[in-house]
């Protein structure tokens, strides 16, 4: 086999240089082709694939451009299998893998020696092994039982999932009633081993990132509670308006993406995202200054009065959003930030999630680190203990508030900028989070942040563990039903505050 | 009259919400206790200003057409553009001499997104306003939320969207698709050499009544077209879904083994956080193109398309059809969005609802003067088998069903936001509102028939 495949690079001669084929026999395909003449189309888009290399695409894409549809149907896959092959020396990895999957599912053995080729000079693993995997996949549609069963086990060997359908087909041949001989049996059994193989494979990288999309899910909530479980939480302060004030925190990182692409150089604009970030924090902890100045700290003890007072606040800044801004911004993810990390054959791990995930941790430290190591966090906390107390030990009772409000404000900014990685971003951004906010808020207990954070794992590991079996609807619905289950059972969550504050 | 007193409630109860709501316009009637002045004073405030300034007819009483599109709330995304291309329409029909030497004067509501004050809205526009016409709607549920007021008071009413069917209205002209003009071509250009030959079909959307029906015939179609059920999946998210880890993960495995595409139905803020995470989990649009319905210009203006290019799209218009009625059609649309200082201005665009808000303005208009009249039935009479030539190309109003006929296009989204045109119909595809594959018993004609009829 490997000799085979000397020989024919051989023959080819170096890649991109002419000395390699006939000139005579390209033309004359070439001119067939141009021509139209059905019989010979066929014959020439061979000659074409088998002697062809990627210098003849300019010719082949004019060809293309002035004929009608069925020679562009017809040579379409001499077009589709050159470019590839020039795509399997590009510079970029994804580039060469895309390149090698095309020419696995385009199935022409001719492309065997050019992938066998490219698997010599390539080094990035992932790579190698859909080149390995393309090799194999047309191996295995050949009629030598030699080469098909050795592609069997390869693929058995790389758990191929694109290789399950044909594998299957090939033990369905070797049905009882289709009077298999003895060698579709061993095909037969040898492609169940590797099925079986891919599945066992298959079913452990399932498991794997169901756990992932969990912990990804709960850190999404995470993130987005973390405000809320501050200021209700700790406050009280019952903030429909606390959405929007995400939503303010995504429009900060449009804002800072759209001042990067005007005013900075174009190499500058893939760290946009870290200077969003703090951009997005303080202005939305700004606008909880003043909305707690303005509106809050007049009805501090009046949840009722807040609620409308924060919902009407709610709904004018979704409409000046909109009037502002229009209906549709888009935030660019960053190019470090899009696309996946591959950790095993099949499972991506998306850079955009792993990044909320350590975000929304270190959000956590942080706000630990603040409560309850520094000088600040102690008064905050003496104040959300007991008011009266505090302010008779001379702590500036209004001020702490008015602090806290604006870092859990901040906190929602800081949870806008990070959603804008998963979604768009636009004016009724807040009303699609507030309730799930709310939710693991009150799930994990009124005012102890480890419940927000249990509540907000329990409740994104349980979503995802019920959507593959329930779907979407049924799984959001079943997640409800259970919440309202447990608070029927435990109403002030899972998590309670004990001593004399709880009655208070 | 069960009907009626049905209509007479909730029509109490909607004044009650409204109440509580705080709806200015609408406690005002209520203080009022009439609604004799509603349209005046909302037709002068919105009303098309450019018309009031050429006089030369204003000795004849305008003829007053009614706009009901969503402006604030969630469809607001959608439905703004088609009210300033409707609004666009009539500008142009008032600067030639208007129609039958009368101005057209609009009157502009807003349902705010709400469907039961879209029913509210259409029977003050059809009895207050008394408007001989009205352009509106989007949802199919507000569609079906103001059917009801339109039937009883005879009014007409021209639908822009493409929708799932099983109607046949006789105060309604579709001028958007029916499914047999965008999905089920659109599945056939799948399954064609041309288009991958794709054997497997992941059927996904939001869970609503469009996707639920059309995915319905779809089914039913590829089942007639032996595609044997275990290759077809079908799935359904609520509104705004934002995680689609689990469901991009099993399409991954779906499509493992090549041959499998998804028809997506998906609705509106849920697109880019489904496209993302499709790019993000390392498919590509060669392992499994995503074929969508409600993913137009409009929409894909302000996102980030870097995670859609190559994905497909099938609708009867693109901004980029090459016809000279075409591209005056894009100019004067971003000159007037300039001109009237509309958001984004110039970097506005066009789509296939558009298109067909704009022409079915003119459809009308030609009616009218047919006919001689803004009479409805008379109207209805004059727009059967009518033609215009749209900025897409010619278009023809049924004979008798009340839909359009128009040439169906498969797009492929390109960076830029716009669509590269990879196939088209050929001449204009014929509707049907009840899918021969649902439905091949059943068919909607007013001439010989009353609307809905068994086939025999």
């Amino acid at each position: 086999m490997l000799c085979g495949t000397e020989q024919a690079i051989g023959a080819e001669g170096p890649r991109g240089t002419a000395a390699a084929p006939p000139l005579s026999l390209i033309e004359k395909a070439l001119a067939d082709l141009a021509a139209g003449d059905p019989a010979k189309q066929d014959a020439a888009v061979q000659t074409l694939i088998e002697q062809g290399d990627p210098s003849l695409l300019p010719k082949l894409e004019e060809i293309r451009g002035n004929s009608d549809r069925a020679v562009r149907l017809a040579i379409k896959p001499a077009i589709d299998l050159l470019r590839n092959r020039a795509n399997l020396a590009s510079a970029e990895s994804d580039r060469r893998r895309s390149a090698a999957t095309d020419l696995g599912s385009l199935g022409r053995p001719a492309a065997i020696p050019w992938l066998e080729d490219a698997l010599t000079r390539e080094s990035n693993r992932w790579v190698r092994h859909t080149i390995e995997e393309s090799i194999a996949l047309i191996k295995l549609a050949s009629d030598d039982p030699t080469t098909k069963i050795s592609a069997v086990a390869k693929l058995g060997e790389l758990r191929s999932q694109n290789a399950v359908p044909a594998l299957k087909d090939l033990i369905q041949q070797a049905a009882p009633e289709a009077q298999p001989t003895d060698q579709q049996k061993a095909m037969a059994q040898a492609a169940r081993s590797a099925v079986e193989r891919i599945e066992v494979w298959a079913s452990w990288a399932n498991a794997f990132e169901t756990i992932f999309r969990g912990i990804s899910l709960s850190s999404i909530l995470l993130i987005m509670s973390l405000g809320l479980a501050i200021v209700f939480g700790l406050m009280g302060v019952i903030n429909m308006a606390h959405g929007e004030l995400m939503m303010i925190g995504a429009y900060a990182t449009f804002v800072t993406q759209e001042c990067f692409k005007a005013y900075l150089p174009a190499g500058a604009f893939d760290y946009y995202f870290l200077a969003a970030m703090p951009v997005s924090f303080l202005v939305v902890a700004l606008c909880g200054l003043i909305l707690e100045a303005t509106v809050i700290r007049f009805l501090y003890g009046r949840p009722l009065e807040t609620m409308l007072a924060t919902w009407g606040v709610s709904l004018v800044l979704i409409q000046a959003a909109r009037v502002y801004f229009g209906d549709l911004t888009s935030v660019v993810a960053p190019s470090w930030l899009s696309g996946g990390a591959q950790v095993m054959v099949g499972v991506y791990l998306p850079y955009n999630r792993l990044f909320i995930i350590t975000l929304s941790i270190l959000c956590v430290a942080g706000i630990y680190f603040l409560l309850f190591r520094t000088g600040v966090g102690l008064r905050v906390r003496a104040v959300m203990q007991n008011r009266d107390m505090s302010s008779c030990l001379g702590i500036p009772t209004r001020t702490v508030d008015a602090y806290t409000f604006a870092f859990g404000s901040g906190l929602a900014g800081l949870a806008g900028c990070a959603l804008t990685l998963i979604g768009n971003v636009e004016p009724g951004l807040g009303q699609n989070y507030i309730v799930d906010s709310f939710m693991v808020v009150v799930t994990g207990g009124v005012g102890k942040l480890t419940g927000t954070i249990v509540a907000s794992l329990g409740i994104g590991g349980l979503n995802k563990l019920l959507e593959p079996s329930f779907g979407a609807v049924y799984g959001k619905v079943l997640i409800l039903v259970l919440v309202i289950l447990f608070l029927q059972r435990r109403p002030s969550g899972l998590f309670t505050i004990k001593g004399r504050h709880a009655e208070s | 009259m069960e009907q009626k007193e049905i209509n007479h409630t909730s029509e109490e109860k909607k004044d009650v919400t409204d109440m509580e709501q705080g709806n200015p316009t609408r406690r005002e009637f209520l203080v009022q206790g009439t609604r004799t002045v509603a349209g005046a004073g909302v037709a002068a405030l919105l009303g098309n200003l450019g018309g009031w300034a050429l006089s030369y007819a204003a000795d004849k009483e305008p003829i007053k057409i009614g706009i009901l599109h969503s402006l604030s709330g969630t469809m607001a995304i959608s439905e703004v553009s088609l009210r300033d291309v409707v609004l666009m329409a009539v500008e142009e029909i008032n600067s030639k001499g208007g129609v039958m030497g009368r101005k057209i004067q609009p009157v502009v509501v807003d349902p705010a997104s709400n469907w039961d004050l879209f029913a509210e809205k259409a029977k003050q526009l059809l009895l207050v306003d008394k408007v001989a016409v009205v352009f509106g709607c989007w949802t199919s549920v507000s569609r079906k939320s103001v059917l009801p007021v339109f039937e009883k008071n005879n009014g007409l009413l021209f639908y822009p969207v493409q929708y799932e069917g099983e109607e046949c209205s006789r105060n309604v002209f579709y001028t958007g698709a029916a499914v047999n003009q965008q999905a089920v071509p659109a599945v056939e250009y799948l399954m064609s050499k041309e288009g991958g030959g794709h054997k497997k079909f992941y059927l996904l959307g939001t869970d609503y009544v469009y996707p639920r029906t059309t995915n319905k015939i779809l089914r039913a179609m590829l089942l007639a077209k032996k595609v044997p059920p275990a290759n077809i999946m079908e799935e359904y998210t609520p509104f705004h879904h934002q995680d689609y880890q689990t469901i991009v993960g099993k399409i991954k495995k779906f499509a493992a083994g090549g041959g499998a595409c998804v028809i997506s139905t998906i609705n509106g803020d849920s697109n880019v956080p489904f496209y993302k995470e499709f790019a993000n989990q390392g498919l590509r649009a060669e392992d499994a193109p995503i074929m969508a319905f409600s993913v137009a210009e409009d929409e894909l203006r302000g996102m980030d398309t870097s995670a859609l290019v190559g994905h497909l799209a099938a609708w009867n218009y693109y901004q980029s059809v090459d016809t000279p009625q075409n591209k005056q059609f894009v100019a004067n649309f971003k000159a007037y969005c300039k001109k009237n200082n509309l958001p984004d201005g110039e970097k506005r665009v066009t789509d296939d609802p558009m298109e067909a808000a704009y022409f079915g303005v003119y459809i009308w208009k030609q009616a009218v003067e047919k006919a001689g009249s803004t009479e409805v039935n008379k109207v209805r009479k004059a727009v059967y088998g009518s033609e215009f030539l749209a900025p897409g190309g010619k278009i023809k109003m049924d004979e008798a069903n009340h839909h359009t006929n128009k040439p169906v296009l498969i797009g492929e989204i390109l960076k830029d936001g716009q669509f590269k045109i990879v196939s088209r119909s050929k001449g204009l595809v014929k509707p049907e509102p009840w899918s021969e594959y649902t439905n091949p018993d059943k068919g909607c004609d007013w001439v010989k028939h009353q609307g809905t009829y068994q086939k025999k």
